[in-house]
């Protein structure tokens, strides 16, 4: 079918007499404009943002290129990231800063990273991290104000905080993740039916009555509580939010088709390949999630920091073999800590690539992305917190400039994420706390 | 207030709705606060993704209760017309499962608030189930249900001071000692006042420590203790550990469990002995890690011979297999573990600093874990803490990472002599009994039950009062049953503890915008 031939007013008489709109599968192409990069009315095609993490950073010296800018050489770990490089930028030699509080191993690094402040304990955790920040921005129109999910197996690990109290649990197993998204509450946009269905409106009559119960609860409770009541009382009115779209009939997605359904899970463990196979499920089914609109917002784990994937047949643990591990005098590195690094680079080329194999408008999905990955030490050997990588991919509907290795100089890694904050349309002045508060954004990545 | 745990919800379920009912979930795994997830109850806020699981899972409970097999046992009536509302039926059944699921009495305005949503339901719906199918589920959403919320009243015995109310009480000695939600005979017992006197308290208690749900009770006590929810994410490696199977980490947690509640619950014996204990349980999984015959299938009773190197729960495969590394054991883990579980110590994270290069053996001329780590103890910086954890855990490098005795490591044999603060020891045997006889022992176990048993901090809770209860312990004989007895029975036990206020809101420089920015300021806020 040629798209270009359908009009509008074609399809929207289609839609409007019911019945015939199954026509209409490419329809968002034929409700964009002449470029293919904004809607007809004008509206911009939403951009959305998504945060990877990988533990334990890589080995710089077969990691970082010399050159800056574009057009740099691929060294040997950075290999795989050949194939994506046009999508995404690196941005090497960032420091997260401790402002007097402990190098908590593990957790400083990434958590500066993410929150813009230097923990002072293990048990400080985030008051927010951005991505949290970002899909209060722009997640809430969504069936999902954000997603998260793990390829660790550990669902009590996370990248993502709503506040100290509460993490967002990862979804760790591709059957439940699959059934949460594509299950029977998700309303395929390109279906020619659409029939509201009434026990949903019932359900939606008695959450009323459900909120009601939290005013004569706040009542009774002291002020932590009460934060606690109304965190519960959002919950219900996103549940109340769910409902009310599950009555609503969705626009068309050209770009949208559910996967077929997982049914059995990889099997468990930290083993590099089943990490692998994990991640790559959990990707796919996150890809689509995008594509078919029902998150803005989403989080990716491959390793926790501190990974403790293993290789089948080496007793030791990725994390262990950083700090055991002698450093090959040959190499100039630690060769098993490689082998597990570049497997973490190399899932991070699956994901930058499965959102750029997704066509939307005259572009790819990727193109109205813009995805930020860190990690938690630059030489995870002697848990350093400075020559810190970070990668961003996508154009962020042309916000964003790609190709490019940025070497920031020694610059705090908080500038990764302003940049992320700005880009994604918040207006702030600046974020972090003190040696790690910024007002530098990376304007060598800004279009 | 308390987030009501996975476990507890279920057991709710099993009671009111019997024990088919047991919906598929995953609840939001809860923080770890002062070595309890029970402590981390009263702090775990609630997000979108947690309040959609509490959904789906309502929905799955309330498709199960209405569906045509369970609804002539679980619905006390039937209703005049099936395709319609019945107004009668719908209270009959509300009125009989709404004060199990809320944990009291519901006022009869509520009850008729339910009623409604059901009659509506049912007669847009043309169902009368299904109108129950909607209300089930809108009150296991309820923040009354999902959150235990502790109420104070005034308490007319001691003027000007409060106490939980009737309710709050009932809750909170269930959940302590069934890790349950209350039955109706504790509902009753809260409504007419009598757990409020010291009779008709002492009678509850009594009748839930004898009562056969005890042993979900304990077994939730310890599981948190023990940090057993670390089975689910816990795998070997199959090429260095070929017998450890899913099924071994599953049954090892599964022996532990049973070892305890068999030795405190059924033959009340001396809480210390559980680390010398040579009386287990074993299971086919089991034996080939344990390298013991086992003839019947399922579990049996088990007892090791006195020259055994198994001894005590430290010898189990849970404690070995848990804190050690997928490939390999760790003298390190096992001995952190040690401090901090059994005895309520904390163990400093390594500096940042260090080169552990060093503890690599490229030459091949240290074999044993205890050469290896010597290196720790050359290092000032590293010393300090490995002082506190490697003298016990080098005593365990006797169990391989899937907790397999070996006498050998590398060809050289283990040296398993060690110290526990002072005593020395020359294997785990004898660590066993060390710790058998530290007196830190008891009372870090009477630190976290009351902590438990309160939802409080462990580190938090008054030192006196502690101390009373470790004396009571010990001279009990250090039986358990009696312990929870003692601090059920106390005026600790029905005090409000109110968490310190914790600042949640975003930090100033990183509010979240509430309203979405318009086209034109997202484009604006990018330009450089």
């Amino acid at each position: 079918m040629n798209i270009r031939k359908m009009s509008r007013r074609r399809v929207l008489r289609g839609v409007l007499n019911g019945g015939v709109v199954a026509v209409a599968l490419p329809v968002l192409d034929c409700f964009l404009n002449e470029n293919g990069n904004a809607y007809a009315s004008g509206a911009p095609l939403p951009v959305r943002f998504g945060t990877w993490f990988w533990g334990l950073g890589g080995n710089n010296n077969i990691l970082i290129p010399s050159k800056t800018g574009p057009g740099y050489e691929i060294p040997e770990q950075l290999a795989p990231v050949a194939r994506v490089r046009q999508h995404i930028n690196l941005i090497s030699n960032l420091t997260a800063f401790r402002d007097g509080e402990p190098n908590l191993c593990h957790y400083s690094g990434w958590i500066i990273g993410r929150s813009g402040k230097a923990p002072k304990s293990s048990a400080d955790r985030p008051t927010e991290t951005l991505d949290i920040t970002i899909a209060n921005q722009i997640g809430r129109a969504t069936r999902f104000r954000t997603l998260t999910a793990s390829a660790t197996g550990d669902f009590r690990n996370t990248v993502s905080y709503e506040n100290e109290n509460s993490p967002n649990p990862p979804e760790i197993s591709p059957v439940e993740f699959y059934a949460r998204l594509y299950g029977p509450d998700f309303q395929d946009p390109n279906s020619p039916d659409f029939t509201p269905n009434p026990r949903t409106m019932a359900r939606r009559s008695v959450l009323s009555a459900v909120m009601g119960e939290i005013k004569t609860l706040e009542k009774a409770v002291g002020a932590a509580d009460r934060q606690r009541l109304e965190q519960y009382f959002t919950g219900l009115r996103h549940l109340e939010r769910q409902f009310d779209q599950q009555l609503t009939k969705p626009e068309p997605i050209a770009a949208c088709h559910a996967p077929s359904a997982v049914t059995s899970d990889p099997q468990m463990g930290v083993d590099v390949e089943m990490v692998q196979t994990r991640h790559r499920l959990l990707t796919d089914l996150m890809v689509m999630a995008v594509a078919c609109d029902q998150t803005r917002v989403f989080n990716m784990a491959y390793s926790n920091a501190q990974a403790n994937t293993v290789r089948e047949g080496y007793e030791k643990p990725h994390h262990t073999t950083t700090h055991e591990e002698p450093i090959d005098a040959k190499l100039g590195y630690q060769p098993n800590h490689a082998y597990f690094a570049s497997r973490a680079i190399e899932e991070w080329a699956y994901f930058v690539e499965a959102f750029s194999k997704i066509r939307e408008g005259s572009g790819t999905l990727l193109d109205n992305m813009l995805i930020y990955a860190n990690t938690d030490h630059g030489d995870a050997r002697i848990h350093s917190l400075d020559q810190l990588i970070a990668f961003t991919a996508g154009r962020a509907g042309g916000r964003v400039k790609t190709g490019l290795h940025v070497d920031a100089g020694g610059g705090g890694v908080t500038r990764v994420g302003y940049t992320a904050l700005r880009v994604m349309g918040l207006d702030l002045p600046a974020w972090g706390v003190k040696s790690n508060m910024t007002s530098n954004h990376l304007s060598e990545i800004i279009a | 207030m308390r987030l009501l745990t996975q476990q507890q919800y279920m057991n709710m379920l099993a009671y009111v709705f019997g024990p088919d009912v047991q919906p598929m979930t995953r609840f939001a795994a809860l923080p770890r606060v002062a070595g309890l997830l029970a402590s981390g109850a009263s702090r775990a806020g609630l997000t979108d993704a947690q309040l959609e699981v509490y959904q789906k899972t309502a929905s799955k409970v309330a498709e199960q209760v209405i569906s045509e097999d369970s609804r002539k046992y679980l619905v006390p009536c039937v209703p005049a017309e099936p395709a319609a509302a019945d107004a009668e039926c719908a209270r009959t059944f509300i009125s009989r499962v709404g004060p199990l699921l809320y944990r009291r009495a519901l006022p009869p305005e509520y009850v008729d608030v339910l009623v409604e949503e059901a009659n509506k339901a049912a007669n847009s719906l043309k169902d009368f189930y299904q109108g129950l199918g909607v209300v089930i589920e809108g009150m296991l959403l309820s923040p009354s249900v999902l959150l235990v919320t502790e109420t104070m009243e005034p308490d007319p015995d001691h003027p000007g001071a409060q106490r939980l109310d009737a309710w709050s009480l009932a809750t909170r000695l269930s959940l302590f000692l069934w890790n349950a939600p209350p039955d109706a005979d504790l509902l009753e017992a809260a409504g007419n006042g009598e757990l409020h006197t010291r009779r008709g308290l002492a009678k509850q208690v009594d009748r839930m420590l004898a009562s056969p749900r005890l042993e979900g009770g304990v077994r939730a006590l310890f599981d948190d203790m023990f940090e057993f929810e670390n089975f689910a994410t816990l795998s070997k490696d199959g090429q260095v550990y070929p017998n450890f199977t899913g099924e071994t980490a599953v049954d090892a947690r599964e022996q532990t469990l049973r070892t305890i509640v068999d030795h405190l619950v059924v033959r009340h014996e001396d809480y210390r002995d559980l680390f010398t204990t040579r009386q287990t349980f074993m299971s086919p999984s089991l034996a080939p890690i344990y390298k013991v015959a086992v003839r019947s299938p399922g579990w049996s009773p088990y007892e090791f011979p006195p020259d055994s190197p198994y001894a005590g729960l430290l010898t189990q495969v849970s404690f070995q297999a848990l804190h050690s590394h997928p490939g390999r054991s760790s003298a390190t883990l096992r001995g952190k573990a040690l401090r901090e579980i059994m005895l309520c110590q904390v163990v400093p994270r390594p500096p940042p600093d260090v080169d552990f290069s060093a503890v690599e053996n490229p030459d091949g001329t240290l074999k044993t874990a205890r050469e290896r780590v010597g290196f720790h103890l050359q290092n000032p910086s590293c010393a300090g803490c490995h002082l506190i954890t490697d003298p016990t855990g080098l005593a365990m490098e006797s169990f391989d990472g899937a907790g397999q005795f070996r006498r050998e490591e590398g060809g050289v044999d283990i040296d398993t002599s060690g110290n526990l603060d002072g005593v020395e020891f020359d294997d785990v045997v004898g660590l066993g009994e060390a710790l058998r006889d530290n007196p830190q022992v008891p009372r870090c176990l009477v630190r976290r039950a009351f902590a438990y048993a309160t939802g409080t901090s462990s580190d938090s809770n008054n030192r006196d009062l502690l101390e009373f209860l470790a004396q009571e312990f010990a001279s009990s004989g250090y039986v358990l049953p009696d312990l929870l007895r003692e601090i059920a029975l106390s005026s600790a036990f029905r005090t409000v503890y109110e968490l310190e206020v914790r600042p949640t809101a975003p930090l100033p420089d990183q509010q979240s915008a509430q309203e979405p920015a318009s086209a034109a300021e997202l484009t604006a806020s990018v330009a450089p």
